[in-house]
């Protein structure tokens, strides 16, 4: 796409925006220059930080009228640069929309803005017993725009769903200035589900200003059990066995001794250093039904060949068996220079097998690997531990990343659970859909923007791209000019 | 897929291709249950029931996968082998729809509110194009985000946007324990109480009121359904009954599905009572009220949007005013996508929207 001059686009925002919400110089833009996934940056041309719906209405009337790309912010912990900036567009973050406009407590739903930190929704409605279930490890900081726009997850997500079974609502803008209503209280609406399509958009179709989610009861009562396993096959073997027995724990996960070792030292959680995997098994619910469930879950693991459990006695032990998985990525920040988190789905039955593979490809690329995940979902967090100083180490990394998710695929799996794909996976999109699927998505996509001007360059990859990624497969996954910066 | 496969698919494509260059239009029907459903419909029979069969299930992963002509009955039944169920409860309308038809449909029976509804429940599907390219979107797996969620977007399109050919969708253990309460109240009182209880943490997994009664039911572990009785209160309901109920209500055969006009009227759940001289049916713990035979004086979609409401012309709509009618904005996404996807308007024209 042509740049246009960058004068007029900040020209053309100053004269409808008030002068607060335009950073134009170069230290104010640069904070902006990444997400999460720091190994992808670029400088906006200038950013733009709406306090109102009509400001962001303003701000894509006038990206509109001068065809200049534009890329929505909520908090910038998204994993696979959706947010990273267009060199010659504006950055538009949410950051000062983030008031909670109304908790109903008798319906049981909050409306909010989107640049709510997720985890704000659950303080405002806790005085009412309730809250907003989608609780992903960066809750702290991730906004409710930036969780529409990925679908994002949680660790407790097995039993209370994703983002898309807890928003009920959104309300946002086409690129063209349109406000547009989806969903809403009411469960029916009529026409098409383009709800369920703007969520896990990853803001290439609408700029989402208002949510409206689903609040549920706060369980009184939840209880963690930890399982140790003497090797990941049993481990994996047990995931199986807990669902197949009919019960759905609040959550389930699973860590390898390579994880464990590397958050015990700094967390003290208590973890069994010795087994191959722990799981982490959770019931929530009355107290009744927590110790009928764990009761149940005790026997199932013993069964499939747990070598070791210990249940939670009380709520702080309970919390201090969460800290270690909750702080599975910075203890990996401790561990090593730089880290990558991949984020690969599989059907449950192959969790072994790809953490065996997963070892092997250690070997051959080179760098080690740890392993936390949402068993119970099969969503894998392989955390590939690399040094960016080091030269080759990045795109051995990228690398390795790209084959675990190809490894996925092959299994009926798919290449990003709730990441989103961002820049990062637009290679592995290659691999999952065929040209003609990659078509339809541009067909969605032009649906909403024709001109592409939201978030352009992310979520899909080109035919060309393709084309090239699938060149560079041929020379037997030897990449050609490793050296070379490729995004 | 073996030979007989291909030719089914071919022969599909054929009848697709003639469609476009001869500007006429496929209606697609599986069972036909849904026959008297969608604003217009429109071009030759394609029938889809013949493609059928559980292609994929595994009960540890949660998942079955099965093609499009599949009856309900096959899908309940391998389930229920393995003590598991479809907990959106899609209703058979007193036959034995397709999942095809089910998903192209997306209602959802009376869990709904506490289990979720048709498209929460869809993880991938196959979509046969206008131009005849077989697409997968989603997967057999719980978290895909990967490309826009076309699966969940294809649920409840009524086949506009081409023939779903398969489908995945999650499946639940079946809850351990169930037993229904039954408590006399007003239909007010009891959308007080509906809504008084989901803010508890109660196994609640059906709340609806008709003519005087309520009717709780309560799924789950053993202990939370024993516990949650004495909260409910009310008189517990011989299970052959509760069944009978919570059946009716779910396959759309109670009274009023059955009179001659009928709305269907979806709105926040503790929205109070709209102005209607009729007693709704209320499920959906207040969020699903159907009136019967209401006065055609009656401006119900108005009466729906004053209580931020939806009203929809169950039966009886005249041609083409069945569905609310969509905001100019949303209307024109519609336009878009049908245009991207189906140019030359092949499938099911005008069923979702009159004249797309
Ligand atoms: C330590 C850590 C742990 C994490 N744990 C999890 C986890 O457990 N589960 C999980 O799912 N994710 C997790 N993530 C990833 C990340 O937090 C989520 O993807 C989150 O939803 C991103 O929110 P954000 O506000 O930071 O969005 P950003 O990173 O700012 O943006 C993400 C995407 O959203 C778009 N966007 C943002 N706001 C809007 C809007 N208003 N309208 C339209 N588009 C918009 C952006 O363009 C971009 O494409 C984790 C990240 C970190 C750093």
């Amino acid at each position: 796409m042509e740049a246009p001059e960058l004068p007029d686009i900040v020209g053309a925002l100053r004269a409808v925006l008030p002068a607060e919400c335009v950073l134009e110089r170069a230290e104010e833009r640069r904070p902006y220059e990444c997400d999460g996934l720091t190994a992808f940056r670029s400088v906006p041309a200038v950013v733009v930080l709406p306090r109102t719906e009509d400001e962001v209405r303003r701000t894509l009337l006038t990206c509109h009228r001068l065809k200049v790309p534009l890329v929505a912010r909520g908090s910038g912990t998204g994993l696979s640069g959706g947010a990273t900036p267009h060199p010659a567009g504006v950055l538009l973050s949410c950051a000062r929309m983030s008031r909670v406009l109304e908790v109903d407590p008798i319906n049981r739903i909050a409306r909010v803005e989107p640049g709510v930190p997720n985890l704000k929704i659950s303080e405002a409605a806790a005085p009412h017993q309730l809250y907003y279930a989608p609780d992903p490890s960066s809750q702290v900081a991730c906004s409710i725009g930036g969780n529409v726009a990925e679908n994002s997850g949680g660790v407790h997500c097995l039993k209370y769903g994703l983002t898309v079974h807890n928003v009920l609502g959104v309300r946002g803008y086409t690129v063209a200035g349109e406000r547009i209503e989806l969903g809403g209280q009411a469960p029916d609406s009529a026409g098409l589900d383009l709800l369920a399509l703007t969520i896990g958009s990853e803001g290439l179709l609408l700029i989402v200003t208002e949510v409206l989610v689903r609040l549920i009861p706060r369980p009184p009562c939840a209880q963690l059990v930890m399982a140790s396993f003497a090797d990941v096959q049993s481990a994996g073997s047990a995931v199986a066995a807990i669902i197949a027995a009919g019960t759905i724990p609040a959550a389930l996960e699973m860590m390898d001794r390579k994880a464990t070792a590397a958050v015990e030292p700094f967390v003290h959680a208590g973890y069994d250093l010795q087994a191959a995997a722990i799981l982490l098994v959770e019931s929530d619910g009355t107290p009744e039904e927590v110790r009928e469930q764990v009761q149940e879950i005790e026997r199932v693991l013993r069964a499939a060949g747990a070598t070791a459990l210990r249940v939670s006695e009380s709520e702080a032990e309970r919390l201090r068996l969460w800290s270690g998985r909750k702080n599975a990525f910075p203890a990996a920040g401790r561990l090593s220079p730089d880290y990558y988190c991949m984020d690969g789905t599989i059907p449950r039955k192959h969790v072994g097998h790809v953490l065996e593979a997963i070892e092997r490809m250690e070997r051959e690329y080179g760098l080690r690997c740890m392993n936390v995940f949402h068993a119970g979902d099969g969503n894998l967090h392989p955390v590939i531990l690399f040094d960016a100083n080091e030269p080759g180490s990045w795109e051995r990394a990228d690398r390795f990343g790209a084959e675990i998710l190809e490894l996925c695929v092959q299994l009926g799996g798919t290449i990003t659970g709730e990441h989103g794909v961002g820049l990062e996976k637009l290679n592995s999109m290659c691999v999952q859909f065929s040209p003609a699927e990659r078509a339809a998505f541009f067909a969605v996509k032009e649906a909403f923007d024709p001109d592409g001007l939201l978030n352009p360059g992310k979520l899909i990859p080109t035919l060309a791209r393709c084309a090239e990624y699938g060149r560079m497969h041929v020379h037997g996954g030897a990449m050609p000019h490793p050296d070379l910066p490729r995004f | 897929m073996d030979e007989g496969d291909h030719a089914v698919l071919e022969a599909w494509r054929e009848r697709i291709g003639a469609a476009r260059r001869g500007g006429s239009s496929l209606r697609l029907r599986g069972a036909g249950t849904k026959d008297f459903y969608g604003e217009e419909l429109n071009g030759d029979i394609l029938h889809l029931g013949s493609w059928r069969g559980i292609i994929d299930y595994e009960p540890s992963e949660l998942v079955i996968s099965a093609r499009c002509g599949t009856p309900l009955s096959e899908v309940e039944a391998a389930l229920a082998a393995h003590e598991q169920f479809l907990a959106f409860e899609p209703p058979a309308f007193g036959g034995d729809p397709t999942l095809g038809g089910i998903i192209a449909a997306g209602l959802s029976g009376p869990r709904r509110m506490f289990a979720g509804a048709a498209r929460d429940f869809v993880l991938g599907a196959r979509l046969l194009t206008a131009q005849g390219d077989l697409l997968r979107f989603g997967g057999a797996v719980m978290k895909n985000v990967a490309g826009f969620d076309v699966s969940r977007l294809l649920c409840g399109s009524l086949g506009i946007l081409g023939i779903l050919t398969e489908v995945s969708l999650k499946v639940l253990p079946r809850p351990r324990l169930e037993e229904t309460r039954r408590l006399e109240l007003s239909a007010g009182q009891a959308v007080t109480a509906f809504n008084r209880w989901q803010g508890l943490p109660l196994p609640l997994s059906g709340a609806a009121w008709w003519q005087g009664t309520a009717w709780v039911r309560l799924s789950g572990a053993t202990a939370a359904v024993r516990a949650a009785r004495a909260q409910i209160g009310g008189d517990a309901v011989p299970p052959l009954d509760a069944e009978r109920f919570w059946s009716a209500l779910r396959h759309y055969q109670l009274p009023p599905h059955a009179a001659a006009s009928v709305w269907r009227v979806s709105l926040p759940q503790a929205a109070p009572r709209i102005d209607v001289p009729a007693e709704p049916l209320i499920d959906w713990g207040g969020a699903l009220r159907w009136y019967a035979n209401v006065p055609p004086e009656i401006d119900m979609r108005e009466r729906a949007r004053a209580v931020q409401g939806t009203a929809l012309h169950w039966r009886g709509a005249p041609p083409g005013k069945r569905f609310p009618p969509l905001p100019a904005a949303i209307a024109s996404l519609h336009r878009r996508l049908k245009e991207r996807f189906d140019p030359a308007g092949v499938f099911n024209r005008g069923r979702l929207i009159a004249g797309v």
